[in-house]
């Protein structure tokens, strides 16, 4: 099968992936070919076969430049990025890789709920930033903002709360003047002598079982989603384009009505032509001011610019997310709030779950060529 | 009566004389937190020897014939010291979870009756050990870092984690709190075990009775026990060997239990993949080696405090206090038969 051209047109996402494709079959990979159409026109003979995943797929300008592609493999669950219409058409197969990655974006899923409501990384920041401060020096809270956007941020927040409750200065801040070695640190506020204490404003906090989860998409992942929630004692309830009937969570015939109905929203559907920016401004509000929306979907299924701006002003009470409009471009806003939490898309992000994934495309490549029968077909 | 102090406790006293008094050692977190009105009772007063100028010895002394009750929030000891300077205490309540701040054969002995926090911060501690233990195998904290600081763009995608999913948990000390990790857990797809004092009766988990053959036989650790003799350094140099270069700790029960010089020699040379800590042997100070560490989760000792638990806390407090000056069984005494 060497002389058989696969077309890798994400950047490489795994050396595993490619080590596989490289053994069996000739790997272009299209992402560092810096004349793309002269290549195409000099290779598109060759090439049977494309791989491609989230961020990068088969379009149907890629497709009609490939006279002799038989087969498209998405390193993915999701298939936005391969133009389904135009492999139907052209009996091109289509195959990806569900299952195997269910439990790593689900896991994640609640790892982010748990980040976001419980301040995780915040407090590991803050840890870093007390123990390593010395006497005496003004020390940012974190390395996520620039120290002067920080400083004038946490000042704002330090002098609004001052106001409003003198003897409670319960503020997240990055001043920190001295350290007290006396105060025992079941205080919760390392024991801050001079200065402001650092404990955590009171309208950031949450616990985590027990809130309502709402759930976008119950397919294998939301569904897994939900059975962990369970788990922490949170009340299911969810929204898909047809109320399923052998389950038992509430259903809501709508994404806003599921948003007023929740305090965590979990966006876990496919990204389609309907889903698209699925949570828009109406949406947002539903959820409100101590609402947490997680999204493990794809970055357009926000409308992206619409949650930034209800983060900042407080509209939204907090966000964890995995993905993004315009990835690995990550609105710099966000970085110096404390209610969300922002990871580069790692929800299948594990050793074992992309060896997985990476059998997969290269077994559903291997059965096509060998005219067996594919493993994990879409089309 | 010529006793000096303060003026707002000579008002208060004024008002509140014939009410039986709480001793309180330290300003529990709670009450600055939720605030100290949702502790208020007008069945006792608290006494506060940290607002006074007192020393210590003078100031229980003086008070002693009316203080029947300590409030414990962890930190300050309640010691044979102590308990002798007042001879009418009858019961410790406590804020915090833990009870090691407490001298309980002493308590026996002098007939004292212990109320713990029961059951209020069980699901909250235990959803923290999970989340620590989400945040060690996925990198949650460190790839946050990450795209804050623009790397995700600079440099391109960060380092795979490990998936938590058909992972082996390890639970020491299966009480309220070990028995929440584990119901979770078990939704996540892991398998759990567990290493207590004693084997529990309903519970299906394989039991390991040494904690090193647990950890021999796990991914992760996770650390839901008390602090006592038994349990200082539980975790040390044999223990993080057998649990091995893949394997991770979570700790929120108390610094001590783990070697703490030991897990950071450990984590330094990769003889242990990572660690999510809520607890540290001398807090507020935590080893520097961490912070140049990704592979660790550092969390100041907060898994109680939520709005949720607090609440629950503070009417916990004032039911143990009131049943016990009402002559009635404590809501949440302890009982150290386990």
């Amino acid at each position: 099968m060497e002389s058989i051209g696969v077309l890798m047109t994400c950047p490489p996402p795994d050396p595993y992936l490619v080590e596989q494709l490289e053994k069996r079959f000739t790997l272009f990979k299209f992402h560092s070919i810096p004349d793309k159409a002269h290549f195409l026109n000099s290779n598109k003979a060759s090439i049977r076969a494309v791989v491609g995943n989230a961020s990068a797929g088969a379009d149907a300008q890629l497709i009609h430049q490939l006279p002799n592609l038989e087969i498209v493999s998405s390193f993915s669950v999701g298939l936005d990025k391969i133009d389904l219409a135009k492999c139907r058409e052209r009996g091109i197969r289509v195959t990806n890789t569900p299952d195997v990655l269910t439990d790593d974006v689900a896991d994640l899923a609640i790892g982010l709920m748990l980040a976001v409501l419980r301040r995780l990384c915040q407090s590991d920041r803050y840890v870093r930033s007390v123990n390593s401060c010395m006497e005496g020096r003004l020390v940012s809270s974190s390395l996520a903002v620039p120290p002067f956007l920080q400083i004038d941020y946490y000042f704002l927040q330090v002098c609004v709360f001052v106001l409003l409750n003198i003897d409670e200065v319960i503020t997240t801040l990055g001043y920190i003047s001295k350290v007290n070695p006396d105060c025992s640190a079941s205080l919760g506020t390392l024991g801050l002598r001079n200065g402001a204490k650092f404990a955590f404003s009171k309208s950031s906090w949450l616990n985590f079982t027990g809130k309502s989860v709402g759930i976008i998409g119950l397919g294998r992942i939301g569904l897994a989603i939900a059975k962990r929630a369970e788990a922490f004692s949170c009340p299911i309830s969810y929204h898909t384009r047809t109320e399923k009937s052998d389950v038992k969570y509430k259903y809501y015939p709508s994404v806003v009505e599921l948003a007023a109905n929740c305090q965590i929203l979990v966006v876990a559907c496919a990204l389609t032509e309907e889903t698209r920016h699925i949570i828009n401004r109406e949406v947002i509000n539903a959820l409100g001011p101590k609402g947490v929306l997680i999204n493990i979907g794809r970055g357009p299924h926000v409308d992206e610019p619409e949650l930034v701006s209800a983060l900042v002003e407080g509209r939204l009470g907090g966000a964890g997310l995995d993905v993004f409009q315009d990835e690995p471009n990550v609105p710099e806003e966000l970085f110096g709030l404390e209610n969300v939490v922002l990871l580069p898309h790692v929800g299948s992000g594990t050793m074992e779950t992309r060896k997985e994934m990476a059998d997969l495309v290269v077994g559903n490549l291997e059965a096509h060529f060998l005219n067996k029968p594919l493993l994990t077909p879409v089309l | 009566m010529g006793v000096n102090v303060t003026d707002s406790d000579k008002t208060q006293e004024e008002e509140q004389q014939d009410l039986p008094k709480v001793v309180l050692f330290r300003p529990p977190p709670a009450f600055s937190l939720i605030g100290e009105e949702s502790f208020a009772s007008n069945k006792f007063h608290f006494l506060k020897t940290y607002d006074s100028q007192l020393p210590l010895d003078q100031f229980l002394s003086t008070h002693s014939h009316s203080i029947k009750a300590i409030l414990s929030s962890g930190g300050a000891p309640v010691n044979a010291d102590i308990l002798q300077l007042l001879p009418e205490v009858g019961v410790v309540v406590t804020t915090s979870a833990g009870l090691n701040q407490i001298d309980i054969p002493e308590c026996r002995r002098r007939g004292i009756k212990i109320a713990n926090s029961g059951n209020v911060y069980s699901a909250d501690v235990a959803d923290l050990a999970v989340g620590l233990l989400i945040d060690v195998l996925r990198k949650v904290s460190a790839s946050d870092r990450y795209v804050r600081q623009g790397l995700w763009a600079a440099k391109g995608n960060y380092p795979l984690g490990s998936k938590l999913s058909g992972k082996r948990a390890g639970i020491v000390g299966l009480g309220n709190i070990g028995y929440e990790v584990a119901k979770r857990l078990e939704a996540f797809g892991c398998f759990v075990s567990y290493n207590s004092r004693k084997k529990k009766p309903y519970v299906s988990y394989p039991f390991y009775h040494d904690v090193c053959e647990l950890a021999a036989n796990c991914d992760a650790l996770i650390i839901c026990c008390g602090l006592s003799d038994e349990t200082r350094h539980m975790i040390n140099k044999q223990v993080l060997s057998a649990l091995g270069k893949e394997g991770v700790i979570v700790n929120i029960g108390r610094g001590a239990i783990i070697d703490e010089k030991e897990m950071v020699r450990c984590l330094m040379q990769g003889e242990i993949a990572g660690a999510g800590l809520d607890v540290f042997e001398n807090e507020p100070n935590v080893p520097q080696e961490f912070f140049a560490m990704d592979n660790v989760v550092l969390s100041p000792h907060r898994a109680v405090f939520t709005p949720e638990s607090l609440k629950d806390l503070s009417q916990l407090v004032v039911g143990n206090l009131e049943a016990f000056l009402s002559n009635k069984p404590l809501l949440t005494e302890y009982v150290d038969s386990e």
